[in-house]
């Protein structure tokens, strides 16, 4: 376990270290001039010469990139264009809101998700397990954006359960964490539905349903035992898909996330805030799936990585 | 056989019949939607600048600059369509082709193959795309490669471990014994097998793709106006949404219908091109 | 009949009780925006958003009446003394008057926070209101250590030159950009000043909540006894208009940052019970259509004018709920030197096709319009999109980020076209220069510089020049007639499509006591020190 655990760390290093270089040449792509995007469109030609040649902007890419690298390396993300700070406290001051976002939509998925997969298994073929299935294939096929502003118009606006946005308690949460993560407990009750089913026809449950054990007591040992790894690299994996849908749901809430600083980024072409966050997600995403692969590997040593 | 499977699949049905009318109402556009879709009528917003609610003169209403939203909506399943199957017909071709080669080649382009879709792995593919089409100015064709470029990745892995599994079949052994070439196996082998798989894709990813393309224009970095777009009308119409709901709640029921007629359709493919029923 | 008298005169002396009694001390607020703030560096902050919030924090030498455009002295004892020549200007400062860090203000502090603006380290975005400074290019262009131009007398008393005379120089020392830093606090926050200001202001910084909120609170050392009323005001951020006008509503949210959102305009202003707490003003800007003279058939002044009197300014005005007033010239209303008499370009759709025909181009042109992308520009620019094809010009649309629609209007023969909204040019400061040096001159026309339509008179140059040299208070009528007059000729070249001068709505709680000229100041937009709360 510990050689895996090691190899993928590694692999996981190379696979920064590539994003990292794809993610700076955002930078080159830009139409516009990064040095007049500093200064502000009212700077003199002077003042955005000097800016460039500060920045090292008018040094060869390998050069700019070796520059950010150590930075990086030493915690420095650069400064942001267009916010008169640093990225480093900029992206720390976000990170514990998205947390939360995610928290709480991690924790719907599987509030929804388990018992609705396991509802649909149970009564396979008949209407719940065709209703839990047409849920799960809407969840994948609506739009967030819509889903959020169909949320806000009907439950918080029409019936004033909730608050139509902004930054708060738990109440504050629930419409986004709910819009973010109704997609996955879709995904969640499909993927607990199948495994589910391929348990019950396995000999020792039927073994053990044959015995008399009540239904409860054979899901909850044998059926939920098997689901677990699944679960565990799918929470791995939402994290990813998270990464980009907080952009929608907190711009939509204005939730004062991550997601809503990259996208004020975006709007203003704040380069360094824009690749900052980009290779924090990165960053985010990588150690969350290593980290499921090796729980993974804890929970169930029969799994073999090659 | 594949046919007799997936027409006793309601759901499939459900989804062909979606993405027919979806299909049918982008193609005839021209002929059945009631008016220009960008012509803004003197009459289609009050004085004070509010859209006019679904009724007589416009069946789904106006939008916020008095055009008619119907024919908006038919218009916008063009874009919608043009960027999904283009896209995602990219995508489908390059994961294919960079599948196989990675499944194929045993030495170094295998490993680099697939420790590249391992970068890409680790990148939210959404957050990308926005931060791709916003810096590079945005376009249909911007968006539709960049979505692309992002979407290969899923189909890559899929064929990837399909041909892993291939290749210890007897037939391929079989081949290999007599002293076939590489690349003649590939192609007389293998990629008649991966036929299904990239099928299967081709829908399901287009499902994807609109619903990529649709947030990219929500956010405004995507289809471009005047240009209609089920994405773009809503990112008009949002701050119309206490007061004119329907802006909102048509074009995101175009997507959803879109989207699900796709998805139902790649999955009954799926079911029935798969004759395990396994993924 | 007699009793309803009777109540209408019960009523006036209610209004004008409220109106005379004193501010109440005390109590804080509540102020919502959807953007974060970028930065409370009164060098670098230069949008409607931070503007105010430096006013909390910092002061100038001089300020103006509230809502108004007269000059008062500020930090400064007295109006400064004027030599002859008109060149050279002497403030007497305050005496006594302490930053927030304690330390007691003086002249070389004005010094440090003028030569500041002019580094080129600091990238003020208002270095080149200050360059007129004898001397001030020198330090600029890194040749002198110290700005020539400025001189500490004494610690309370400091000379500054100028190259020439400038009717406008004390409107250029009441900016946001000429307020008073202390050095030590600079220099302790290095690049985070902007996110750590320290002033003399009515306010202090308390927290900053990136992407949440910032909290000023009052400074109880203030040098203008009583002021501040408020002994708090809370900036949420991140809050959507409409978000933001619901919890108004609920309470609490006191007043609307960005305004009325547009769903809820017409609700509002029809809904007799909010009146008395909805403001509104002409603002002192205006949103055209600019049209670079130096590309394609927009080179021809026909051209120009077609589509001058091509474009539906009503129909746009629609698009924006009515809240404008169509331009027909450069300058606002309330900008001195505005012509009431100037009409302008009416809309005549056959004129100017016959216009079109006349210079060639009988068939009509294609061509390309930039604009922000942000709601509703793209709209509006659409709206000239079907106005332009209705003479047969056929527009494609290029709907960008800010920086970037700044970049392409910005950059010689470029942009056919620019939609300004988002961008409308607005006043520095209450002189018809300011709408005339930074965006229709010689020297504006470059690279980067906010001259979009590239135009370059050297004749109108000279005559501004001139006029700028009436310094004197019995030349201030013809000083401004000089003005009137050289717009008159700018729009008879048709550089621009005056659209629109914007009018800004806001609204405020019931427990919030302000009037229009604290709420919605044309200079400083918000006059924080003069609020206050009924208890």
């Amino acid at each position: 376990m510990l050689t895996f655990t090691v190899s993928r760390v590694l692999q996981s290093l190379g696979v920064l270290l590539v994003a990292s270089v794809f993610t700076f040449s955002l930078i080159f792509l830009l139409p516009a001039d990064p040095a007049r995007l500093v200064a502000g469109p009212s700077a003199s030609v002077q003042t955005v010469n000097s800016i460039r040649r500060e920045l090292g902007l008018d040094r060869p890419f390998v050069a700019q990139y070796a520059l950010y690298l150590t930075n990086l390396l030493r915690g420095d993300l650069g400064r942001s264009y267009k916010q008169q700070t640093a990225v480093r406290p900029l992206i720390a001051s976000r990170v514990w809101p998205t947390f939360q976002l995610m928290l709480g939509a991690i924790a719907l998925e599987l509030l929804l998700g388990l018992p609705l997969g396991i509802w649909a298994a149970l009564r396979r073929g008949r209407w719940p397990d065709q209703l839990v299935m047409g849920f799960a294939f809407l969840g994948a096929s609506a739009p967030q954006f819509w889903l959020g502003l169909s949320l806000v118009y009907l439950l918080a606006y029409g019936l004033n359960l909730f608050p139509l946005g902004g930054y708060g308690g738990l109440s504050h949460l629930f419409l986004p964490a709910l819009t973010l993560g109704l997609g996955g407990a879709g995904w969640y009750a499909r993927v607990i539905r199948s495994s589910l089913l391929e348990v019950l026809t396995r000999d020792y449950v039927r073994t053990a349903r044959a015995k008399g054990l009540p239904q409860s007591r054979v899901v909850v040992r044998h059926a939920l035992r098997n689901a677990a790894p699944p679960i565990i690299s799918m929470i791995g994996l939402d994290i990813g898909v998270f990464m980009g849908g907080v952009v929608v749901v907190e711009s939509v809430f204005g939730w004062p996330g991550l997601g809503r600083l990259v996208w004020d980024a975006i709007r203003v072409v704040d380069i360094p805030v824009i690749v900052g966050v980009v290779i924090f997600s990165a960053v985010v995403i990588t150690l969350a799936n290593l980290l499921a692969d090796v729980v993974q590997l804890a929970l169930d040593p029969r799994i073999r990585y090659s | 056989m594949a046919w007799r499977r997936f027409s006793r699949d309601k759901a499939a049905l459900l989804g062909l019949v979606l993405c027919t009318l979806v299909l049918l109402g982008a193609l005839l556009a021209p002929w059945i939607a009631p008016h220009d879709p960008n012509f803004q009528f003197p009459d289609g917003i009050s004085l004070e600048g509010a859209p006019q609610s679904p009724g007589t003169a416009f069946l789904l209403g106006t939008d916020l600059l008095g055009r008619d939203l119907l024919s908006r909506l038919l218009w916008g399943a063009r874009a919608s369509l043009l960027v999904g199957i283009v896209a995602n017909g990219i995508a489908v071709v390059i994961g294919v082709l960079l599948g196989a080669l990675g499944g194929m080649g045993r030495g170094l382009t295998g490993t680099l193959i697939m420790r590249f879709t391992d970068v890409m792995m680790a990148f939210p593919v959404l957050l990308l795309a926005i931060a791709l089409t916003a810096v590079l100015r945005p376009s249909l064709w911007i968006v539709t490669l960049v979505i692309a470029l992002l979407n290969w990745v899923a189909v890559a892995r899929v064929i990837y471990a399909q041909v892993i599994s291939l290749r210890e079949r007897e037939f391929v052994e079989a081949a290999q014994a007599v002293g076939a070439s590489g690349s003649r196996i590939l192609y007389r082998h293998i990629v008649p097998h991966l036929l299904p798989t990239a099928l299967v894709w081709g829908s399901l990813g287009i499902g994807t793709t609109v619903l990529l393309e649709a947030t990219l224009s929500f956010l405004g970095v995507g289809v471009q106006p005047p240009t209609p777009s089920w994405g773009g009308i809503i990112n008009e119409s949002q701050s119309y949404l206490t007061t004119a709901p329907w802006l909102v709640l048509f074009p995101g029921a175009a997507i959803l219908i879109t989207s699900l007629g796709f998805n139902l359709l790649g999955e009954g493919l799926r079911d029935a091109l798969d004759p395990n029923g396994a993924n | 009949m007699k009793r309803f008298t009777g109540r209408t005169l019960l009523g006036l002396t209610l209004l004008l009780g409220t109106a005379h009694a004193a501010p109440q001390q005390g109590g804080s607020i509540t102020v919502s925006y959807k953007d974060d703030v970028t930065t409370l560096d009164p060098a670098v902050g230069y949008d409607y958003q931070n503007w105010p919030m430096e006013k909390m924090v910092f002061d100038a030498l001089l300020d103006y009446t509230p809502g108004g455009t007269t000059l008062t002295p500020r930090l400064a004892a007295k109006m400064p003394d004027v030599s002859k020549d008109g060149k050279t200007y002497t403030f007497t400062l305050r005496k006594g008057v302490k930053f927030h860090n304690g330390r007691v203000m003086t002249a070389d502090d004005v010094k440090y926070s003028l030569e500041r603006v002019l580094n080129p380290k600091t990238k003020s975005p208002g270095q080149s209101f200050y360059t007129d400074i004898a001397g001030a290019q020198a330090f600029v262009d890194g040749k002198a250590k110290a700005v020539s131009g400025i001189v500490v007398l004494a610690p309370d008393k400091i000379k500054i030159t100028l190259n020439a005379p400038n009717a406008a120089f004390l409107n250029i020392m009441a900016m946001n950009f000429a307020f008073i830093v202390p050095k030590e606090a600079v220099a302790k926050a290095g690049e985070d000043f902007g996110h750590q200001p320290v002033g003399t202001g009515p306010f202090k910084l308390k927290s900053w909540v990136s992407g949440q909120q910032l909290q000023f609170e009052r400074n109880p050392n203030y040098f203008m006894a009583g002021m501040p009323y408020l002994d708090g005001v809370t900036v949420k951020v991140g809050m959507d208009p409409s978000v933001a006008y619901l919890s108004l509503q609920r309470g609490e949210i006191d007043l609307l940052g960005d305004g009325i959102p547009p769903a809820q305009f017409l609700q509002v202003t029809r809904d007799p019970r909010l009146k008395a707490n909805v403001f509104s003003k002409t603002s002192v800007n205006t949103t055209y259509l600019s049209l670079n003279t130096g590309v394609g058939p927009l080179k021809d002044v026909r051209v120009r004018q077609a589509i001058n009197m091509a474009i539906d300014k009503t129909k746009i005005l629609r698009i924006i709920n009515g809240r404008g007033v169509v331009a027909r010239g450069v300058l606002p209303p309330l900008m001195p030197g505005h012509d009431k008499a100037e009409a302008g370009y009416a809309y005549d759709p056959a004129k100017a096709k016959a216009l079109l025909a006349a210079a060639g181009l009988k068939n009509g042109f294609e061509t390309t319009l930039y604009t922000t992308s942000t709601d509703p520009n793209p709209r509006i620019a659409q709206s000239i999109q079907q106005d332009l094809a209705q003479i047969g010009v056929k527009v494609q649309l290029k709907s960008l980020a800010q920086s970037s629609v700044i970049d392409a209007a910005s950059t010689p023969k470029t942009a056919a076209m620019v939609w300004s909204g988002g961008l409308a040019w607005t006043q520095d400061y209450p002189d018809p220069s300011d709408f005339y040096w930074p965006i229709l001159s010689c020297r504006s026309a470059v690279q980067g510089g906010w001259n979009w339509p590239f135009v370059c008179d050297k004749a109108l140059d000279a005559r501004a020049e001139k006029a700028d040299r009436m310094v004197a208070p019995t030349q201030q009528a013809a000083r401004l007639k000089e003005y009137a007059s050289i717009f008159a000729a700018l729009n008879k070249q048709a550089v621009w499509v005056p659209v629109f001068h914007e009018v800004r709505y806001t609204m405020k709680s019931d427990r919030l006591v302000g009037g229009v000229d604290d709420l919605l100041d044309p200079t400083h937009f918000i006059n924080y020190e003069r609020l206050s709360v009924k208890k």
